[in-house]
Formats: structure tokens, C-alpha cells, sequence
């Protein structure tokens, strides 16, 4: 029996159609999957993702014990709200999760990890806390809306009373506040702009629903996989997993490694650098009529590789993907569909932002 | 519910069939089978004159989400393919059974429809 959102009764009221995803039953879409992401691009749209896990980290040691659990460096969030993405990997530099990590203060931090990775990360970060001073702390009572698209912020601050609009209003990207008796992020997956807002589940229908009042389209996971391909973003269990590192996920951007700081995977990872890193995880936009999926095999001239996450975009209209190919592989490769070899073109994501398709890109 | 035309015929595999006296047939898929698969962005048809045999795969027609084969209702000579959906795949989504043809066949034994499904039947199946 998979697991309902505080939101369930309202998107099946609202038509949508309900599919499992990891243990969760979530809408998939509620009619039009490509009306949906157009209206994110261009408008404002809103997806249930209180699947998502949020989990405090408190104590004295809070941060030091996430500076040794995260391969990104918490010691770049200096002010409270700050939010920093990161991933956990293992002592081999596996990908156990990606998640997001905001600093409520200097003893006080929360991450949100995935919903499909839930138990192993909790296991693992329960296991890893035991030697500091710390205490960790599931979340499971919030609900989270996700509110994104060029419109997105101000049909959202028009639902916060008066006297805290001024917070939520001043949030730079990437940074979080407690807004009344929400929790506000100026965050997302989809390339635009909008916020992300944890709030008491009992709460979360009248939100949604005024939401959607105010013009705001509900939107399924189907919209939300296409959004965050054409933005250029990973999916945990599609794009990496534990048997591939950051550096061959391009997630280089995210593992602070310049400094003396040791943090599960680090010798890992040096070690892989200075081996040399084979593969890389880019962009692919077919040049051929057909449509990318995971799975596909890649033939570049340095040798082959497979894309890990495809589909059609319907911003560039075209098939895109992501693909773990030879570093070396640049320009032009050929994708093998149905028996059929059909040319793609190498590109760097991400494909599409705040609504338009990014230079170099065809 | 989904729209079942009671003048076809059908196929547990979500295609429809529209036969003629003169022996041709227009095939297509089901209203229930495009809302399964949501947005259409993708067909590959058979070509003209191609001979397909009842049951074998024969087209092939691309969701956002995913890939679907359409099996031959009957045995044939392809004589024509909706070429407008190589521009407009989303007509098979709103109007799966006008617009949203697939292709036209010249039927090599009108025999083959006495296994189909009418409406009644085909519409049991998606009670299951």
C-alpha cells in the first residue's frame, strides 16, 4: 500500500493521475503533462513534493558533523537561511543521496533528502552521527509545496499574511526563512525562479487550493521530470547512484575538496582525480525525429556510453538527454533507438533557463 | 470514462479498426490508450506498401513518458499513413479516432476482423 501526501484527496479530487513513485502515490499529471510544463516556463505552477524528507540536525556539533557527512562544505552557509546543495557519498565517493542542506543557525541545520532514498539515508546518517554530539530528527508531519515559474513568488506572497510578507519578499535565491508558520526557500528543480514552503500537513490543502484559485497550475511529477532535464538537473537513482562519484556526474561544482577538510569519500575522490576521471555526464539534443530514454546505448568516437535520463523537451521540442559518455567525446555522437543509430549533438546543460534555451544549445 | 465508438472494432492491445465494404480498414488507437499514455511527441508508421501480418508490431507511438508498439489488427498492404501527425502527434490525443489516425490497409483476409473485439467486449477488458 504506497504512501499518501496531506495532498492525496485533493489531486484526485482535482483529476489527476496517481502512479507510484518510490512507496508514494503522487499524480503523474492532471491532463496535460506538456500544458503543465509550459505553464512553469511561462507562468506559475505548484507540485506536491511532501514526499521529500526533511530531518533537523541539532547540536553543538552540528556543523562539524556535516562538514565530515557532506561533500560539499557547510562552512559556506555563514547566515542563517542559507541553503546549500550537496551530495553523500559513501567511503568509496558513491552517491548515496543529493539533498539540500539549510542553516537554520550554527547548531541548528536541515537537510531534505529524497523520498525513494529515505530509510538507507536516515540509516546512514544515524550511523555517522554517533560520534558527535548530535541529534538527528525526521520531519515526517510537514507537508511541501513547491510554487515555480516567472509568476510563481508573487501568487505565493500574496498568500502570506501582511506582516511577514516583507521576509519571504527580500529572500535571495537560495536562501530560506521561517515565515509565520511556514518554512519559505527560495529554491527549486525546474529552472525558475519560485519557492519552496514546508508547512503543518493539516495545513497544506487550503494553501493548495488558494493557490490554485489565485492561477496557479497544478502540476504532476511528469512535468516536473522534463523541467528539471531541460534545467539541467540531476534525479537520484537515474542519473547517479552509489556506483558513480560526483566527478563523473557533473557534480564536480558541489565537492569542496581544495581545503584540509575530511569528509566521507574525500580520499575517494583524490584518488579518482588524479587517475584520471573517464567518463563525464553531459547533454545530448537529437538531430534525428525519434525521442531519448535512460538506457540508450551512446557511440562517441572515444568509445561508448548510455544516457542515463531522456526525453521529449517541449521547450526545445526536440529529444534531450543526459548521458554518461568518454570525457574526451565532444560535438557529435549517435544515440541507438529501436535497431537505429540517429545523430545527436554533445551539449553542456543545462538546456533551458528561466524560461528560455540556453546559448549553444541546438 | 473513456470513448469507445460502437461502429469499430478492437484489440486488447488499445487499437482500433475501421473496416470498409471495398476491404480497406483505418487503424488506430483507443481514447483509452492516448490518455494512458499522455501528451503524444512522437509517431513512427509503417510505409506505403509495406505487407504487415496480424499481430506484429508495425508502428511505434512516443509519449513524454514512453514508448508503445501498435500491433496489426489484421493482416494487410499499407496503402496510406496520416502524415500529419509526423508534424501534429498530439491530434492522436484529442481526437484518437478521427484526426488521429495512424494508417490505412488494404485488407489480405477480411476473415482476420472475426477475432476482434466490439465495443462492448473491449470495453470489459478496462473493467478487468
Amino acid at each position: 500500500m504506497p504512501q499518501r501526501t496531506p495532498l492525496y484527496d485533493t489531486h484526485v479530487a482535482a483529476g489527476a493521475r496517481m502512479v507510484d513513485f518510490g512507496g508514494w502515490d503522487m499524480p503523474i499529471n492532471y491532463g496535460s503533462q506538456i500544458e503543465e510544463h509550459h505553464k512553469v516556463r511561462h507562468d506559475a505552477g505548484m507540485f506536491d513534493v511532501s514526499h521529500m524528507t526533511p530531518v533537523n540536525i541539532k547540536g553543538e556539533q552540528a556543523r562539524d558533523f556535516l562538514a565530515y557527512l557532506l561533500a560539499n562544505d557547510v562552512a559556506r552557509l555563514q547566515t542563517p537561511g542559507r541553503a546549500l546543495y550537496s551530495c553523500m557519498l559513501n567511503q568509496q565517493g558513491g552517491i548515496i543521496d543529493d539533498l539540500i542542506t539549510y542553516c537554520l543557525d550554527g547548531s541548528f541545520y536541515r537537510l531534505v533528502v529524497n523520498a525513494s532514498t529515505r530509510d538507507k539515508d536516515l540509516a546512514w546518517i544515524g550511523l555517522q552521527a554517533r560520534a558527535f554530539d548530535v541529534h538527528v530528527e525526521e520531519r515526517p508531519e510537514l507537508a511541501m509545496i513547491a510554487v515555480q515559474g516567472p509568476a510563481a513568488r508573487q501568487s505565493l506572497l500574496e498568500q502570506i499574511p501582511v506582516d511577514y510578507r516583507a521576509v519571504a519578499a527580500s529572500l535571495e535565491p537560495f536562501n530560506a526563512a521561517q515565515v509565520g508558520e511556514w518554512f519559505v526557500a527560495r529554491t527549486g528543480y525546474t529552472g525558475e525562479d519560485g519557492f519552496e514552503v514546508s508547512l503543518a500537513a493539516e495545513k497544506a490543502p487550503a494553501l493548495w487550493d488558494a493557490l490554485a484559485a489565485s492561477g496557479v497550475a497544478p502540476c504532476g511529477l511528469g512535468a516536473r521530470d522534463t523541467l528539471r532535464l531541460e534545467a539541467g538537473m540531476n534525479l537520484y537513482g537515474q542519473d547517479m547512484d552509489e556506483t558513480v562519484t560526483p566527478l563523473e556526474s557533473a557534480l564536480g561544482w558541489t565537492v569542496a575538496m581544495q581545503d584540509d577538510r575530511v569528509f566521507i569519500g574525500k580520499d575517494a575522490l583524490l584518488e579518482q582525480k588524479s587517475r584520471g576521471v573517464e567518463n563525464k555526464l553531459t547533454g545530448l539534443v537529437l538531430q534525428d525525429r525519434g525521442v531519448l530514454r535512460p538506457g540508450q546505448q551512446i557511440i562517441t568516437g572515444y568509445g561508448p556510453g548510455v544516457t542515463t535520463s531522456g526525453s521529449f523537451s517541449p521547450t526545445l521540442k526536440k529529444a534531450i538527454a543526459f548521458a554518461r559518455i568518454p570525457k574526451n567525446a565532444t560535438n557529435s555522437c549517435q544515440a541507438e533507438i529501436r535497431g537505429r543509430m540517429l545523430d545527436c549533438n554533445i551539449v553542456r546543460p543545462p538546456f533551458v533557463r528561466n524560461g528560455v534555451v540556453c546559448e549553444g544549445i541546438d | 470514462m473513456s470513448n469507445i465508438p460502437d461502429h469499430l472494432q478492437y484489440t486488447e492491445s488499445h487499437e482500433w479498426i475501421g473496416s470498409e465494404d471495398d476491404g480497406t480498414a483505418l487503424i488506430g488507437i483507443t481514447d483509452h490508450a492516448q490518455e494512458a499514455l499522455g501528451d503524444l511527441v512522437f509517431v513512427e508508421l509503417p510505409a506505403v506498401g509495406d505487407e504487415i501480418s496480424q499481430g506484429d508490431p508495425c508502428a511505434v507511438v512516443e509519449s513524454v513518458k514512453a514508448a508503445s508498439d501498435i500491433y496489426a489488427p489484421v493482416s494487410g498492404r499499407v496503402l496510406e499513413v496520416n502524415d500529419d501527425l509526423e508534424a501534429d502527434p498530439a491530434l492522436i490525443n484529442t481526437d484518437p479516432y478521427g484526426d488521429g489516425w495512424l494508417f490505412q490497409l488494404e485488407l489480405t483476409d477480411a476473415s482476420e476482423l472475426d477475432v476482434l473485439k466490439d465495443a462492448i467486449a473491449y470495453a470489459d477488458t478496462l473493467d478487468e
